[in-house]
């Protein structure tokens, strides 16, 4: 089964809706808490960068028996050293974005930790991909 | 084992009444936990998702929704016989009546001992701060409000470990005086203890405890119930008798506990206070797990103000908290008011301060098998493609989303919408006839039939 968001960027205010709405889906289909937080937690982080740091985009969230997928696609800048925005701490947000209470620089890593598989691609100038896969059971 | 406590039957205390109740819809679009359906023109409260909050109550315009109660008469099977009473009854009470007054009412009404609800609320917190020293999990959700409990279980079934199992202060007060008074040579079967309920949901927690084998109140009688016997007393001239059996212990912490904030002002750490059952749901549904996290402690009650919003209450909620307030500042000032605490060893914390296993009972899920689970959702919201997304309340459910829930757990089909009936009958697929059936079958035949007695019609007052 397919959920598909649009996101706008820089609409802080409905930051999170996506994740909330997958969030209730997860809870009519009775996902363990535990998996369904770590599933919460990376596809709000990756909302709010679309937010954040690109002009649009779109979630799609593919259920099966066996694991979700989420594919984040947005148009915006794309980023530049992807395995420097990965680090810890590293954050280009804006004074005005941090003060904002977003920024903190651990979006990707947290993504990274909460999801079972992480693919990032980029064009700069364009846009960017990312890729979450978390499985339902634990997988070896 | 998980879902231990998931078919258990939970006991309401409210009902509808159905003779008196006109299919009208306001309790089902306010229900938090859409439990209510319309059939055959009467409202329908679903058992395992009601929370009890007692939100239809408030909202039913003919009073059809009934609050259930024991029998006063029953007090009299025993020789003792306590109250339990909560700080709002006093608090509704204009400040001019003397507390004394309402003792020695409750007094003729029966009662031979009479104490106050929160007279143990420093055994409650010393047990949460117990609870919070040894359970890392936060932030701590107060199991102090039945209805937010139950809320959980239902509704957020993953914040079950959360809740701080503590027992509030009624139980723990229950407890301390049967004990008290079995120590003082009373036999057990003698001593009946009568709670003073300001809710369906203190109701429905004392006869179907979540958490706790058995209460330890016999029985409850409805605040509103002893407020109107009370004030019949106070009207009256009656030769004052011998005062009744009390103690006094009642703290400025105390006479807030059951107020907003009443539980926060003693959290160290970060902590919320929310009122209304609408602004819980809204702060539990959109939360991110991340932001929580950053919480220590949660104060949740289902009422506005609180206890003094509690169903039952007779009087203004904000002039009830705004006397309770006073009244705390009063026994602030006095001296004693640090001391006023339990220090006799009948209530122990470890054997009466907390309570078992609270399990999920979780009403979102569609299925318990997975595919299962995952095919009903889809076929949910492919329905919903074609609902209008009006939540009118026409098909007898809440709203469109319910509707579509209700149809794929067999409980509903997609013509009950009128919209959709419009819809197929265009399309040849039902007839003008079926439609109407349906329709009566939600609505009860002659629902629909001119009537001028409702409010805002010709004869609204009849
Ligand atoms: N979708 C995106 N488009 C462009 N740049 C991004 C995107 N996501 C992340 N980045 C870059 O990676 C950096 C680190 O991201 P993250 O770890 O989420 O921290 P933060 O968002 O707090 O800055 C960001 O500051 C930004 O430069
Ligand atoms: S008491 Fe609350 S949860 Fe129960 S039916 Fe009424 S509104 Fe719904
Ligand atoms: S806030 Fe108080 S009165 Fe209202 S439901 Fe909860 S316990 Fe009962
Ligand atoms: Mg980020």
């Amino acid at each position: 089964m397919q959920v598909r968001h649009k996101i706008s960027g820089g609409d802080f205010a409905r930051a999170g809706n996506v994740a909330s709405a997958v969030k209730k889906i997860l809870r009519q289909l009775n996902i363990e808490h535990s998996v369904s937080k770590r599933i919460v937690i990376a596809l709000y982080e990756g909302e709010v960068n679309v937010v954040a740091h690109a002009y649009s985009g779109v979630i799609e969230v593919d259920i099966d028996e066996e694991k979700i997928e989420t594919k984040i696609t947005d148009k915006g800048p794309g980023i530049l050293d992807i395995e420097q925005a990965m680090e810890e701490g590293f954050s280009t947000a804006t004074p005005q974005v941090r003060e904002m209470g977003f920024g903190a620089g651990m979006g990707l890593a947290n993504m990274k930790k909460n999801s079972d598989s992480m693919k990032i691609s980029s064009i700069p100038g364009e846009g960017t991909i990312v890729e979450l896969v978390t499985y339902l059971k634990p997988h070896a | 084992m998980h879902d231990k406590n998931q078919n258990r039957d939970f006991h309401h205390a409210l009902t509808v009444h159905n003779d008196l109740c006109i299919g009208c819809t306001h309790c089902m679009t306010v229900c938090p936990t859409q439990a209510i359906r319309v059939r055959n023109g009467k409202a329908i409260i679903t058992a395992n998702r009601c929370v009890d909050c007692g939100e239809c109550y408030k909202a039913c315009p003919v009073s059809a929704i009934v609050v259930e109660q024991d029998d006063l008469e029953m007090i009299f099977k025993f020789p003792v016989r306590v109250i339990l009473i909560p700080s709002v009854l006093i608090g509704q009470f204009p400040k001019k009546i003397m507390t004394s007054s309402i003792y020695n009412a409750l007094k003729e009404i029966g009662f031979t001992h009479i104490y106050e609800v929160e007279n143990t609320v420093d055994m409650v917190l010393e047990a949460g701060r117990q609870y919070m020293h040894e359970q890392k999990e936060r932030p701590m959700i107060s199991s102090y409000c039945p209805a937010i409990v139950r809320l959980i279980q239902v509704k957020y079934p993953s914040l079950i470990g959360n809740i701080m199992k503590v027992n509030p202060p009624i139980d723990m007060s229950a407890m301390y005086y049967r004990e008290k008074l079995k120590m003082s040579g009373i036999p057990e079967d003698q001593i009946g203890l009568f709670y003073a309920t300001p809710c369906a949901a203190k109701i429905a927690a004392v006869k179907s405890p979540v958490g706790e084998i058995e209460s330890a109140v016999t029985g409850v009688i409805n605040i509103n119930f002893l407020y109107n016997r009370i004030l019949k007393f106070l009207q009256r001239k009656y030769t004052e008798s011998k005062p009744p059996e009390t103690d006094d212990l009642l703290s400025s912490r105390g006479i807030l506990w059951s107020l907003t904030r009443g539980e926060v002002i003693h959290s160290n750490g970060r902590a919320l206070a929310i009122d209304g059952i609408k602004n819980v749901n809204e702060f539990l549904e959109n939360i991110e797990n991340e932001k929580l996290d950053q919480i220590d402690f949660l104060e949740l009650r289902a009422c506005d103000e609180s206890c003094a919003g509690g169903i039952l209450i007779s009087g203004n909620r904000f002039l009830t908290v705004e006397r309770l307030k006073n009244r705390a500042e009063e026994y602030k000032a006095r001296e004693d008011d640090k001391n006023r605490k339990l220090t006799d060893g009948f209530l122990n914390i470890n054997e009466h301060g907390f309570l078992g296993d609270i399990g999920p009972r979780p009403m979102a899920k569609l299925d318990e098998d997975f595919s299962a689970a995952l095919k009903k959702l889809e076929r949910q919201r492919r329905i919903m493609c074609f609902l209008p997304g009006f939540d009118c309340g026409g098909c007898g459910a809440p709203d469109c989303q319910t509707l579509s829930e209700d149809i794929v757990q067999g409980n509903g089909q997609i013509s009950q919408c009128i919209f959709m009936q419009h819809q197929m009958i265009k399309q040849n697929v039902l007839s003008q006839s079926q439609a109407v059936r349906i329709t009566d079958k939600i609505w009860g035949e002659g629902r629909l039939e001119k009537n001028c007695n409702k409010l805002g019609a010709e004869d609204e007052n009849n």
